[in-house]
């Protein structure tokens, strides 16, 4: 028997009873819909968080205080104070280390900054021109800090736009006008251009000031709280961490790396944790999803059961006429896959639809993943063979004259 | 042509054991019209059921056209009543859902005839029991004469050795009756092999030869 004859004659018996038929397909519609809309969504929410890391700058090491060993008591973690605009500027210089582009050393601190009225409470940034480079700063107006700003210890300060806003809300360019900062009078003489703020911190509330004057003006400290490393190329990565690890313990007088004083923390590793999180999450939600396309597939199970009890006398019928028991099977495992075909269409119609919708409601690039597409579509027609085979073994195996008798 | 020797059918059901048909023999001929008589509960419709290969007798010996019956698998059986037998019921067994037309269609289809030629035999078998204007009615659309007349276009679908009926009239109204009889009286002209199971002695009346059975036993033939 011709199988397109086959598949007409299942079509045609699914549109007698087009109700049952429709939430049969739904709930394949649902289950392939979900996994579907949910695993892109996943694959954004992961992209998205993998761009922002990346813009806070590429091939990066970060190197931060760790604890400090104070007559064999150890302290803190993040509590040493012993590393120094002097390392920085050693390691930039040393002839040992090959593979650095750029070295910015940072000192991180919150506090008040006031205009008039106006009051803040925001991060302060001490850097140094390379800074822009490293992390990818690029100014909407007038100028970043400059070299002879750091070494004259010059009060100048250059503002996130989220600052500007705070302080200046009736401004629209704010160069030139004075600031406090810790009751300090700084001149503004640069805006940067928004980078965002979303994620872990917002990177537009910050105000740049030299590193010198953040040291020994505003806090009056003699450490950095970071020191961003940047690396020639991604391949170099690896390399830079151990010649500034050596450079640095060296430096410090320190023989064992344990006691190391402070961490190196790459961008990769970064990365890789928060895909692992999201990746973790996605996981999670695809099985939830999962979970809804078995049952999707029990349901499309319980009807072609039904189907089969209604339809008893016509199978009976059939095999009186010379159906032979594969071509029953084939019959109901066509009308259960052309179910769940079905289904699989508008599922995926729907899926990718849902996860534009909300792409776009939340901002998130918009992915679609074609392995979730291939895995909805094949676990749809497993689905359908799998719940389809029992009841057309059922209905194969009932014998003509028990069928036809059947009312 | 058909032959039937020391046939028996027991049905056992839990302990109660039923006996159907004990011992039955008889042969019949090709070109035959043959009525099966009997009360209900006699077994003519366990003997029906094995003379169409939709049963197998529990034990004796059936041979159709010299090939024996009684020890096939369920597709070999399948093919047998694909090729060898047309059935006509009592309740007519159409499909609903589909024109009378495709109703004949069907075994050539599980026969895989090629559809032009199956499209070409329905319309003759159909012309045949005069419902040539008929052919893309729906079942519930004929009357139960009508709805008849196309199972028996259907039982001759595929040029079968015997024509098996069960009880072909008992749904109609002696007017129906009576032209369903009158295309069995055509068929047995033109040499078909009819059998009929029946318990009206009018319509056993066009039969040639009556086998008579009561309690699972042939009292004559």
């Amino acid at each position: 028997m011709d199988f397109f004859e086959l598949f007409f004659e299942s079509l045609n018996t699914l549109t007698v009873n087009k109700l049952r038929t429709a939430l049969a397909i739904l709930g394949i519609v649902i289950g392939i819909g979900s996994v579907i809309a949910l695993v892109s969504l996943g694959e954004s929410s992961q992209k998205s968080v993998q761009e922002q890391i990346q813009s806070l700058g590429a091939n990066l090491l970060t190197v931060m205080p760790a604890a400090q060993t104070t007559g064999g008591v150890r302290g803190a973690i993040g509590g040493a104070t012993t590393l120094t605009y002097e390392d920085a500027k050693a390691i930039q210089t040393d002839a040992q280390i090959t593979t650095i582009k750029n070295v910015s050393p940072e000192l991180q601190r919150r506090t008040q900054v006031t205009v008039g009225r106006n009051n803040t409470n925001t991060q302060i940034i001490g850097v140094v021109p390379s800074y822009a480079e490293v992390r990818r700063l690029s100014m909407a107006s007038g100028v970043f800090i400059s070299q002879r700003d750091v070494d004259n210890m010059s009060k100048v300060a250059v503002l996130g736009p989220q600052v500007v806003s705070d302080l200046f809300p009736t401004l629209t360019n704010p160069v030139g006008q004075t600031i406090r900062i810790n009751k300090i009078a700084f001149r503004v003489i640069g805006v940067t251009e928004s980078k965002g703020g979303s994620g872990f911190q917002n990177q537009d509330d910050v105000v740049f000031v030299p590193l010198t004057t953040a040291q020994k003006i505003i806090f009056g400290v003699d450490n950095i709280t970071s020191l961003a490393i940047e690396a020639r190329s991604e391949d170099d990565m690896l390399e830079t961490q151990n010649q500034v690890g050596y450079f640095l313990l060296a430096r410090h007088k320190l023989s064992d790396p344990s006691q190391a004083d402070f961490m190196i923390i790459s961008q990769n590793d970064i990365l890789n944790t928060a895909s692992q999180v999201t990746g973790t999450f996605t996981a999670l939600l695809t099985g939830i999803a999962a979970i809804s396309l078995l049952v999707g597939g029990i349901g499309i199970m319980n009807i072609m059961l039904v189907t089969v009890t209604e339809r008893t006398r016509e199978i009976g019928l059939r095999k009186a006429l010379g159906a032979k028991k594969n071509m029953v099977i084939t019959q109901f495992l066509i009308e259960a896959l052309t179910l769940t075909f079905i289904g699989g269409i508008f599922g995926m119609i729907i899926g990718v639809l849902i996860s534009y919708i909300i792409s776009r409601l939340i901002n998130l690039p918009f992915t679609i993943s074609p392995q979730a597409v291939f895995l909805a579509v094949g676990v749809s027609g497993i689905a359908g063979v799998l719940f389809g085979l029992y009841p057309a073994k059922r209905a194969s195996d009932l014998q003509p004259i028990e069928a036809l008798r059947y009312e | 042509m058909i032959k039937v020797s020391h046939i028996s059918k027991i049905y056992h059901n839990g302990i109660v054991k039923t006996v159907a048909l004990s011992d039955v023999s008889f042969e019949i001929k090709k070109g035959e019209f043959v009525a099966i008589m009997g009360p209900s509960g006699s077994g003519k419709s366990t003997l029906m059921h094995i003379l169409g290969a939709l049963d197998l007798p529990t034990s004796g010996s059936y041979t159709l056209e010299g090939q024996d019956i009684s020890k096939m698998s369920e597709d070999e059986l399948a093919e047998i009543r694909n090729k060898k037998i047309g059935f006509i019921f009592q309740a007519y067994n159409l499909l609903p859902r589909i024109s009378a037309l495709k109703n004949v269609m069907l075994p050539m289809v599980y026969a895989g005839v090629a559809k032009e030629e199956r499209i070409k035999r329905a319309q003759k078998y159909l012309k045949m029991v005069g419902l040539e204007d008929r052919m893309d009615y729906m079942p519930n659309q004929l009357s139960g004469g009508q709805q008849q007349r196309v199972a028996i276009a259907r039982g001759l679908a595929m040029n079968p050795s015997i024509l098996l009926a069960d009880e072909p009239t008992g749904n109609l109204s002696s007017v129906q009756a009576e032209e369903v009889m009158q295309i069995f009286k055509k068929l047995h002209e033109q040499k078909h092999t009819i059998v009929m199971i029946t318990h009206e002695k009018t319509v056993a009346s066009y039969a040639k030869r009556i086998i008579k059975i009561l309690d699972g036993k042939i009292v004559s033939h």
